[in-house]
């Protein structure tokens, strides 16, 4: 089923039981001008993954027949298509489970329109061009990853090194969560992957010198229990 | 209200249903031997295997008669077993045999045969009662002369006193087929050798059989059963409340003593008590004088006792000095309308002294009825008398007397001239009192005498010589004499009293401390080993109390003996066996009883009405054939304490768990009604809104329709947070909190909560005061930031919308301060702490939004942190709530900065 329409901005497979999420995500997803294929079960989602080969996955984490993780790992053995979780409160592990098996971001139950469209962006825009650009603007922020130069509001800001490779790493994909232990495995290493104190430390000054209001930061965000975006 | 009187009594009826549980017992009684009891019970038992009842034979007697022999054809029997005894083999009824079987009616004749030693039970009807337990119906046959009650009555009529009786309880609930001939043709019988008549009692049986001894049995056979019946249809109309004649307030006291005169007594008190529907009491009064009598004495006493106790008396025993008074005493204080005292035929002398004792007793006997019953002369029973007590004279004792007497002798022959010999006389009285009052009777007489010969020949003229010049100094002798006598037996009551009282003493304290002690501890092993310590003290004797296990066998569960480890040589296999059968059957066993009475052990049950909870087993330290009554009912009165203070344990136990239970079910309910109420009301403003859009959708410009989407975004947020709530109480009820620590940053933390109830926020200002350089803290992040948007969320709501709140993060001390301030309301000081309860809601005119949870779950999690929690407030001026978290003492490590060539781009 390959079909060139230019209105369609990409392809999304929503793999979920409740019809009234399908219900509500096709008339949202079509309104922003997606093409919306749906699943109820595991299986005939990995069937539709062959069949339609969507441009993004968004896949509920408490399927009936199989584990959602079950899914994202079979997936996975044939595919890099972008998955987003749908979750549910309180699930942390299972949520960083998932994405440290391949999952690039998640949602939490209930949602916002917003939150979840934002979301399906950044991760459509991994795969476009958008992410060889060297500059990169968020609202006053503006990140030169050229020149290594990072200014709010037209002021550059003094940044450690490490502090520069947090934020560095973070808006490698603005909007997209990236977990405790994936930041401290490329900031520290791999043996640091249990030093989540490292990264509250440094998240806390980074956040004193870019944000307007530190305790209610606009542009670092924390995730509580998976990890950090950059927004 | 039903009227007192026809309200069916509790006890009847309970008993009514008790009893059909049990065997029926049908008695087939008769007047004499040779009425044709067998015989009947045969045809009986005949007809009930034509009609198809499973039957059995325990045990017949047919005593060699033709017409009885020819009725067992046909009835299937349980063939007897055999007991060896003294060398010789008896056959007995195999009563195990027989409860193994399991027929729906037995046959047992001779009900009032006493089993060979060895058997299970001393007697038949005790097999019969075991039977009847089982629930299997029992026919037997029984002579009205065997009946307990009626045995001195029949011995009256026939001059013969049966030996083997059936006390009158086992009768109680039986139904009697009365098997009645005239005499004349009982006697025509006997002619025609139809009767049988064992060889030894021919002569006897002649005598026996004359017609008016056969008319007066027959007549006390009819009148028996009439009685029967009667007390069948008073039980019937008490259980159904049918109002009848009820009986008068009466009660009846015999005085019981050794003497077998007593025994005719107390079935005389049984008849009556039984015809004027009264209980009864059957007294003991101890004279501590006459109390160490010999063994046949003992034994006489014990079975009286035991007598009445079977034919349903109370007993009471009372020390005293004199009979008369205690027996009033005793009788007024227990309000007894009927007193039955025995006359014995004594010799005249005696008559005199006792004679006063009749006469005290009527003088003051206002208001009582006594019946004095006296020993028919023809027939005189064998007297105890009871000795008196032996005080001998020991050597010591005499030999300070004679000292005392020398003496007072060697003064008084000093002071003699100046004193005289009057008040010699009275020196010497001295040492008499004083032997008196130390050694007892016979060593003051003693004394008497040496100081009668000591005055006579020393200080009355003629001196040196034995006679006497004055008739007059005769009198002092006497009176020495009479002074030690009175003195001694005084003396010597009164000790005997202080003993005795002693020895109560003991036994009551013994009872009390443990009733104090049941009352006051909680543990059971505790009670238990109190109790056999105790009873192991009061009655002399090694204790033990057996609990039965899951699998019903009994184990040790407290032993007097500490130094015994396992009581393996306490309980062998035999007593063991003993113990089970009292533990299943729930009657007492063993030594000193009529059951078992071969084992070293006296066992006791330990039960209520409904259940059996172990076996109390006394092994006595003084093995005597006979165990004193007393004894035995200490024995009883611990048990039951026992017993109360198991089920005082299991009760507050169980009243434990129901009243958690009962907690638990109300806040279960008040949850429920609240989160019902909770969960609507949202959902009504949700559809409210929903429905206007939906149907009338045109209605509405954009701004309206923009506000009634704000409702539903809100509201639907709402109960967001709601079930987050709800789903965070279950797991703090559940105990399923597990906090997950971690390093974290209190200002990310607030970040995160603030960007929560940013929607409900609106426009209110909201002012984050942080410290500058707060460390890390240890916490579950996510319940940290539960805390915040609680308590975000209660300022939000307990406070006008213009007004904001601010948070404030502080270091102090060795804690970090959080306190969320906001410029609402206020609460009143009186609800300050309540405030936390679980579903308290504050009392403000404003409708009241959330289940009330919130506050309590911010408790929780703070208390799991370490830390507290409290509110201050001013009334109309605000609220702040704090709470601390402590600080570690070791900060996180010192952390490197990043690895600066691992960036890929």
């Amino acid at each position: 089923m390959n079909d060139n329409n230019s209105d369609i901005q990409a392809r999304i497979l929503v793999i979920d039981d409740e019809p009234q999420i399908r219900r509500f995500l096709k008339v949202a997803l079509t309104a922003h001008g997606f093409e919306m294929i749906e699943a109820s079960l595991g299986q005939d989602g990995l069937n539709e993954a062959v069949m339609s080969k969507p441009d993004l996955i968004i896949l509920d984490m408490g399927l009936p027949d199989m584990d959602g993780l079950k899914v994202l790992k079979q997936l996975r053995e044939w595919s890099l298509v972008p998955v987003i979780i749908l979750s549910v409160r309180e699930q942390e592990s299972t949520k960083i489970a998932m994405l440290d098996a391949g999952a690039v971001d998640y949602v939490t139950k209930p949602f916002g329109m917003g939150e979840l469209l934002a979301r399906i962006r950044a991760a459509l825009r991994r795969s476009s061009k958008e992410a060889d650009e060297p500059i990169l603007e968020l609202g006053d922020l503006r990140i030169d990853r050229a020149k290594r130069i990072v200014t709010v509001d037209e002021h550059p800001i003094k940044l450690t090194p490490t502090e520069y490779n947090l934020i560095k790493t973070l808006g490698s994909n603005p909007g997209r969560v990236f977990t405790n232990t994936q930041l401290l495995k490329v900031i520290w290493g791999p043996t640091y992957e249990h030093e989540t104190h490292y990264l509250r430390v440094f998240v806390g000054q980074l956040r004193r010198k870019i944000e307007k209001s530190p305790s209610e930061p606009i542009h670092l965000i924390t995730e509580p229990g998976v990890g950090y975006r950059l927004m | 209200m039903v009227p007192l009187e026809s309200r069916a009594d509790p006890d009847a009826l309970l008993a009514k249903v008790r009893q059909s549980e049990r065997g029926k017992l049908t008695v087939f009684l008769g007047a004499s031997a040779g009425v044709g009891k067998t015989y009947a019970m045969l045809s009986a038992a005949k007809e009930r295997l034509l009609e198809g009842k499973p039957l059995l034979i325990g045990w017949i007697e047919t005593h060699g008669r033709v017409d009885t022999q020819g009725l067992l054809q046909g009835i299937p029997a349980v063939p007897p077993c055999p007991i060896v005894y003294q060398g010789r083999t008896f056959s007995e009824m195999n009563l195990s045999e027989i409860l193994h079987l399991h027929p729906q009616i037995v046959l047992v004749d001779e009900l009032a045969h006493t089993n060979i030693p060895g058997s299970l039970h001393s007697r038949r009807y005790q097999d019969v009662e075991e039977l009847l337990a089982a629930g299997i119906d029992v026919y037997t046959a029984l002579n009205i002369q065997h009946i307990e009650s009626l045995n001195d009555v029949v011995a009256q009529i026939t001059g013969v006193v049966m030996k083997e009786t059936v006390p009158d309880w086992v009768l109680q609930d039986s139904e009697i087929k009365l098997i009645d001939i005239p005499p004349e043709s009982l006697l025509q019988r006997l002619a025609e050798g139809k009767v049988y008549v064992p060889t030894q009692a021919q002569a006897a049986a002649a005598n026996f059989f004359r017609l008016g001894n056969l008319t007066a049995l027959r007549e006390l056979a009819l009148r028996y059963t009439t009685q029967h019946i009667d007390i069948d249809l008073e039980t019937y109309m008490r259980a159904h409340a049918i109002s009848g004649p009820w009986p008068a307030a009466e009660r009846i006291m015999v005085c019981v003593s050794e003497s077998p005169l007593s025994s005719q007594l107390i079935r005389a008190a049984y008849r009556l008590a039984a015809s004027l529907k009264s209980p009864w009491i059957a007294a003991y009064i101890e004279i501590p004088r006459l109390e160490v009598a010999g063994e046949k004495e003992k034994l006489a006493l014990a079975d009286n006792l035991r007598l009445a106790e079977e034919l349903g008396a109370e007993l009471v025993t009372v020390v005293g000095d004199d009979v008369a008074t205690e027996i009033l005493r005793l009788a007024r204080r227990r309000n007894v309308t009927h007193l039955l005292i025995g006359k014995p035929a004594l010799s005249n002398i005696r008559q005199i002294f006792r004679g006063s004792i009749f006469s005290k007793i009527l003088k003051q006997s206002k208001g009582i009825s006594v019946h004095i019953i006296s020993e028919p002369s023809k027939n005189p029973t064998p007297r105890l008398i009871p000795r008196r007590a032996p005080s001998k004279i020991r050597l010591l004792p005499a030999v300070f007397t004679i000292g005392m007497v020398a003496l007072i002798t060697a003064l008084g022959k000093v002071v003699e001239p100046a004193f005289g010999l009057v008040n010699i006389a009275l020196g010497f009285l001295l040492p008499v009192m004083i032997t008196g009052i130390l050694w007892g009777r016979y060593t003051a007489l003693l004394g008497a005498f040496l100081a009668a010969i000591c005055f006579d020949f020393l200080f009355i003229p003629p001196i040196f010589h034995f006679t006497v010049s004055d008739i007059r100094y005769l009198f002092s002798f006497i009176m020495f004499h009479a002074v030690a006598f009175v003195t001694g037996t005084l003396a010597g009551r009164l000790r005997h009293h202080a003993h005795e009282a002693r020895k109560r003493e003991v036994r009551i304290s013994a009872l009390y401390a443990l009733s104090k002690y049941i009352a006051g501890t909680e543990g059971l092993d505790k009670v238990l080993d109190m109790a056999v310590q105790r009873i192991a003290e009061s009655v002399d004797a090694t204790v033990a109390i057996l609990f039965a296990d899951e699998s019903g066998n009994l184990q040790i569960k407290a032993y007097s003996n500490s130094q015994d480890k396992t009581g393996a040589d306490f309980l062998n296999e035999n007593e063991l066996a003993v113990a089970t059968w009292v533990y299943h059957h729930g009657q007492f066993a063993g030594h000193g009883t009529e059951t078992l009475n071969g084992a070293k052990g006296l066992y006791m049950p330990l039960a209520s009405d409904e259940q059996s909870f172990g076996v109390i087993a006394t092994h006595f330290n003084n093995r005597d054939k006979i165990v004193d009554p007393d004894k035995h009912h200490l024995i009883e009165a611990f048990a039951n304490l026992i017993v109360l203070a198991i089920k005082r344990i299991t009760l507050a136990e169980a009243s434990k768990q129901t009243y958690l239970l009962q907690e638990s079910e109300r806040l279960w309910l008040t949850m429920f009604n609240s989160l019902s109420h909770d969960l609507r009301t949202p959902l009504a403003s949700i559809i409210g809104a929903i429905t206007g859009l939906l149907e009338e959708g045109e209605l509405f410009d954009g701004t309206a329709r923009n506000e009634l989407l704000r409702t539903i975004e809100q509201e639907a947020l709402r109960m967001n947070r709601l079930v987050g709530n709800l789903f965070d109480m279950a797991r703090l009820q559940r105990g399923m909190l597990q906090l997950k620590k971690e390093w974290c940053d209190i200002e990310e933390i607030v970040g995160i909560a603030l960007s929560d109830i940013r929607r409900s926020l609106g426009k209110r200002p909201i002012g984050v005061e942080i410290e500058a350089d707060l460390p890390l803290i240890q916490a579950d992040m996510g319940l940290i930031e539960q805390v915040l948007v609680n308590l975000f969320d209660n300022a939000i709501k307990y406070s006008p919308i213009e007004t904001g709140f601010s948070l404030k993060a502080r270091r102090i001390n060795n804690e970090l301060w959080v306190s969320v301030i906001d410029q609402g309301e206020g609460i009143p000081q009186s609800e300050i702490s309540a405030i936390f309860d679980q579903f308290y809601r504050g009392k403000t005119s404003q409708a009241v939004k959330g289940t009330g949870l919130g506050l309590t779950i911010c408790k929780e999690i703070i208390n799991a942190h370490g830390g507290r929690i409290w509110a201050e407030s001013e009334m109309d001026h605000g609220t702040t709530i704090t709470f601390t978290l402590p600080l570690s003492a070791n900060s996180p490590k010192a952390i490197p900065e990043g690895n600066e060539l691992m960036n890929h781009e």
